[in-house]
């Protein structure tokens, strides 16, 4: 059932998208920082701020978007299933599919959490 | 007991079957044998190590519940004087930082030493002697920092010690934030080595066939929580470097008179003080995990929802740590990011629990005292994560700051999420390690007096602190509202004690006349309930085949086969003490691995340390150096006699017809993956320091500040080269001695260690010869603690590659037989990465300024 095209998924798979979500809250939370740490115009829009953080958020939801279609496509042509408890390679594949479908959904979610202050705070007070 | 009928003597075949038979256990016990009288100390096998990791780390919770019952005392009436104002502070500090450092973390690390051999069917975890180090480490650093009380001594700032509070005599004299300081930093020694042991022991001591798929919950909680150590502990050793040489040096890192600034403690406690509460929170749920299907009869659901849940907590918990900082004035579109984390993390928290109540739900359900616990525990918890969305948000937060509702909060959030599931397992696993049960009757009477208790103690906490209860004061006016529900809560906490109490004695309490329990006491499914009743030291009788996730129900004949050694390992005819490595995905085993025995040199180490630590903390310098050099001697004199043995041959029979390498070097041996972990969690605290580099960077509109000069380009470049060079050796030495060259290899390692000792000192003399002096400005105080950090790190290097020098001479480090090389050269990629960072920091940013 293995296909040639398919990655052979294992634990650093598995945290891809964590792994962009950290990234992507890391490099928001510095471009916010280097704007407004020393800031002595509190009420100035920051709107290249704001631009950045859409851009990176943007980057970050493609990314996950990605691992979330590998992921999810290859579970499916693995057969699908909730149920990954056979002692197979293919049923430890799925279960790392699908593991990897989740995570990639939470992180999705994640991401975009972070990204929505940028849409809503306009200044550095 | 059930042995009998169990373990059949008449099984049918051959008598001379039944003699192999015994004569395999009688090795196995020998070889497993704990040591008797005085010697027992010297014991460093899980059973041992873990119980007394384990005990030690409830003496300190009770220890710690004295302290807040004296706090509730102190508060019960208005304007009480109980205690002084002084000592109240001590007091609730020391509450705080014992139940977090001495208790909370640490019974983790306890109960994975004792649980997770059993549960992953390997005879011990890969290096037993490194966890009776962190156990030795665990237990002087605990009762110097708890003894420090007694001398009136103990640190009064907050278990979060914020400066300039603590950093500044005029506010907090005497030694309190030294031994806060130095002893916990001791105390995270510990902490770090067992996370190496348990995420190595997760990933490689797994039985042969325990996919990543099959391996139980408490494994993938065990292996995320470790890892979450290794990137939250870090940051805070790196914060009590930098505090530290401002109490002790007067390096201005938190003053702002110098251009330092307080909020980067907060930043850096606050990184390894978030994920803590996670860190304490998984490991308890991981216990649930392990508990409801036994009760529930029924395998979990929603398993992969589980490792979402646990992965996903472990990543989010780190977006969350200025959440503790909402009212520092940090800029709204920060706090956003900050706040929109904590919310996040309500996701994959509320899933673990919707899977409880899934299986709960779906099961047939046996009522007992561990599920009364478990389901305390899931009410406890929602009513604490409730609360936690709320304070989440920033203007709910900016009201509810430092009042007692978020001590309410953070109450429930503990004691729902890891008091009350942590009973649960000690009610469900003491049969394991006592042989006999808890009493049921008084289970329920301690679970009742502690909900009951519990609520009555801490509910009213959210009242009073929405009145305006500020929290650690000392005491209150009349009249304001708070008297009741002060009084209240102090009748609840001695409820909440009194059911502790209980639990102590029935714990306590002789058992000599009940009988055993059953094996197998609740009829559970995973590997740990193999074990016989009363226990046997040798962990396992024979490394099972696992091809499920609940081998004791879904594997016929599973514990018979195990009990007649128709597994792996079932001899020990070498008499060494051996255990299996597998592979991470499928677990197929690659190397039947010798752990090391019994010794008295990983106590000797750990008091040693302990010493560096203590003489340190009142200034005794000169015996602080000569503490440092026995302690790094006790260690060479560890490894040069208890490591990367060579075996006496090359391979050996495991049983059922295969042959496994006794010894194996690089990536698939457990000694480099152990190097591989130390250095991710050395290379997190290094990052902080430059962390902290750049924090400036950021506040400051000119860093470095204008008329002050830096370390120049030349010597760090020079520095760079140098120890990019002994990196280079390093590496080289590996392949050519692989490739038989010994004498061109010794001469590589002879060369890397004058390298690098050059390079640190090129490194050290550049902020040296450029005048930059650490007590005027936070820039010079960073530029020297990075160099300092750098050169410490390449002496150490240099000393590894000595000793490689001298193994090669002795014989232990061959072409063939070659980890120690083979792990040193790993050290030195993480040492080259050290040096990069290090230079393009301090000599390159600069210029880009």
């Amino acid at each position: 059932m293995a296909q040639s095209r398919q990655t052979n998924d294992n634990l650093w798979t598995l945290i891809t998208a964590p792994t962009i979500w950290a990234l992507h809250f890391l490099a928001s939370y510095v471009v916010a920082a280097i704007h407004c740490a020393p800031n002595e115009d509190i009420f100035q829009p920051i709107a290249e701020t704001r631009i950045m953080v859409g851009v990176i958020t943007a980057i970050a939801l493609v990314l996950i978007g990605l691992v979330l279609w590998r992921s999810f496509g290859e579970w499916r042509r693995h057969g699908g299933g909730y149920r990954h408890n056979e002692d197979t390679d293919i049923d430890r594949e799925r279960f790392l599919e699908f593991s990897t479908v989740l995570l990639a959904a939470l992180s999705f979610v994640g991401v975009v959490f972070v990204g929505l202050p940028a849409l809503l705070v306009a200044d550095c007070r | 007991m059930s042995e009998a009928t169990q373990m059949p003597e008449d099984t049918g075949r051959p008598p001379d079957a039944e003699a192999v038979r015994r004569g395999q256990e009688e090795r196995l016990e020998k070889v497993w044998e704990t040591p008797k009288g005085w010697r027992y100390w010297s014991a460093v096998n899980n059973t041992e190590v873990g119980i007394w990791y384990t005990a030690t780390s409830f003496a300190f919770m009770l220890f710690a519940g004295v302290l807040g019952l004296m706090v509730r005392v102190q508060l019960a009436v208005p304007e009480n004087d109980f205690l002084t104002a002084t000592f109240y502070n001590q007091v609730f500090t020391l509450h705080g930082t014992v139940m977090m450092f001495l208790f909370a973390v640490p019974i983790f690390e306890a109960v994975a030493i004792v649980l997770l051999p059993q549960m992953l069917g390997a005879r011990d975890l890969p290096f037993p002697r490194l966890s009776a180090f962190g156990y030795w480490c665990f237990l002087i650093g605990g009762v110097f920092v708890s003894g420090s009380i007694f001398f009136g001594a103990a640190p009064e700032g907050g278990w979060f010690m914020y400066p300039p509070l603590t950093t500044q005599e005029r506010f907090t004299p005497g030694y309190g934030p030294d031994i806060w300081l130095l002893g916990l930093s001791f105390i995270e020694v510990a902490s770090i080595a067992a996370a190496v042991e348990l995420i190595v022991g997760t990933l490689k001591c797994r039985p042969p066939g325990m996919r990543l798929n099959l391996m139980p919950l408490y494994a993938w909680y065990v292996l995320v929580v470790a890892g979450m150590i290794l990137f939250a502990f870090p940051p805070l050793i790196a914060g009590d470097i930098l505090f530290e040489l401002e109490r002790l040096f007067h390096w201005p890192f938190f003053d702002p008179e110098r251009g330092g600034d307080p909020v980067l403690w907060q930043h850096l406690f606050w990184i390894f003080g978030h994920p803590e509460v996670y860190i304490v929170f998984l490991p308890a749920i991981a216990l649930v995990a392990m508990i409801v299907p036994t009760f529930a009869r029924r395998p979990l659901l929603g398993y992969s929802w589980i490792v979402l849940a646990a992965v996903g907590t472990g990543f989010l918990s780190f977006g969350l740590w200025a959440h503790h900082m909402f009212a520092t004035g940090l800029p709204a579109i920060s706090l956003g990011f900050f706040s929109a984390a904590s919310e996040a993390v309500a996701i994959p928290t509320g899933v673990q629990i919707f899977v409880f109540i899934a299986t709960l739900w779906t099961g047939r359900v046996v009522h007992s005292v561990p599920m009364l616990f478990v389901s305390g525990a899931l009410a406890v918890f929602v009513i604490g994560g409730l609360t936690g969305v709320m304070v989440a948000l920033a203007p709910f937060d900016w009201q509810a700051h430092d009042t007692y509702f978020v001590v309410a909060h953070l109450h429930y959030v503990l004691i729902g999420g890891m008091l009350f599931p942590l009973v649960a397992g000690v009610y469900y696993y003491w049969p394991l390690v006592g042989s006999r049960r808890l009493s049921d009757r008084l289970g329920r009477i301690a679970f009742w007096l502690m909900f009951v208790g519990f609520n009555l103690g801490f509910f009213p906490m959210h009242l009073s602190g929405l009145i305006g209860m500020p929290r650690r004061v000392w005491t209150y006016p009349a009249g304001l509202g708070l008297d009741l529900p002060n009084l209240l809560s102090t009748i609840g906490a001695f409820i909440f004690a009194t059911g502790i109490l209980i639990i102590v004695f029935d714990i306590l309490r002789p058992k000599g006349k009940q009988p055993y329990a059953e094996r197998n006491t609740w009829q559970a499914g995973t590997l740990e309930w193999l074990a016989e009743v009363p226990g046997k030291d040798w962990g396992v009788r024979s490394v099972p085949i696992v091809t499920t996730r609940y081998p004791l129900w879904e594997q016929p004949g599973f514990v018979e086969d195990y009990d007649q050694g128709r597994f792996y390992l079932a001899d020990a005819e070498e008499m060494k003490r051996e255990t299996m490595v597998t592979s991470v995905l499928d677990g197929e085993p690659v190397q039947c691995l010798r752990v090391p025995g019994n010794t008295f040199m990983t106590m000797f180490a750990a008091i040693l340390l302990g010493s560096v630590f203590i003489l340190a903390t009142f200034h005794f310098w000169y015996a602080t150096i000569v503490a440092m050099v026995a302690t790094t001697i006790s260690i060479l004199v560890w490894l040069w006699r208890g490591t990367a043995m060579i075996p006496e041959k090359p391979e050996k029979d495991v049983g059922l017809g295969l042959t496994l390498p006794l010894y194996m070097s690089g990536p698939k041996s457990v000694g480099w993956w152990a190097m591989f972990i130390t250095m991710v969690g050395d290379g997190t605290a290094f990052l902080s320091l430059v962390f902290a580099y750049f924090f400036y960077f950021t506040i400051h509109p000119e860093f470095p500040p204008a008329g002050v000069d830096g370390p120049g380009l030349f010597w760090p470049m020079v520095s760079l080269a140098l120890m990019l060079g002994a990196w280079a050796a390093a590496r080289i030495a590996l392949r050519v001695n692989r490739a038989g060259s010994v004498g061109i290899a010794r001469a590589l390692m002879a060369a890397g260690v004058a390298l690098a000792l050059a390079g640190g000192a090129a490194l050290v003399w550049a902020p040296f010869a450029a005048g930059l002096d650490p007590v005027v400005h936070v820039y010079q105080a960073t530029v020297w603690v990075i160099v300092i950090w750098t050169a410490a790190h390449v002496a150490v290097g240099a000393l590894m590659l000595a000793y490689c020098l001298a193994r090669s001479f002795a014989g232990k480090l061959t072409p063939v037989y070659d980890i120690d090389i083979s792990n040193v050269a790993l050290y030195w990629h993480f040492m080259a990465g050290t040096a990069l960072i290090t230079v393009a920091t301090i000599a390159l940013s600069p210029l880009a300024a």
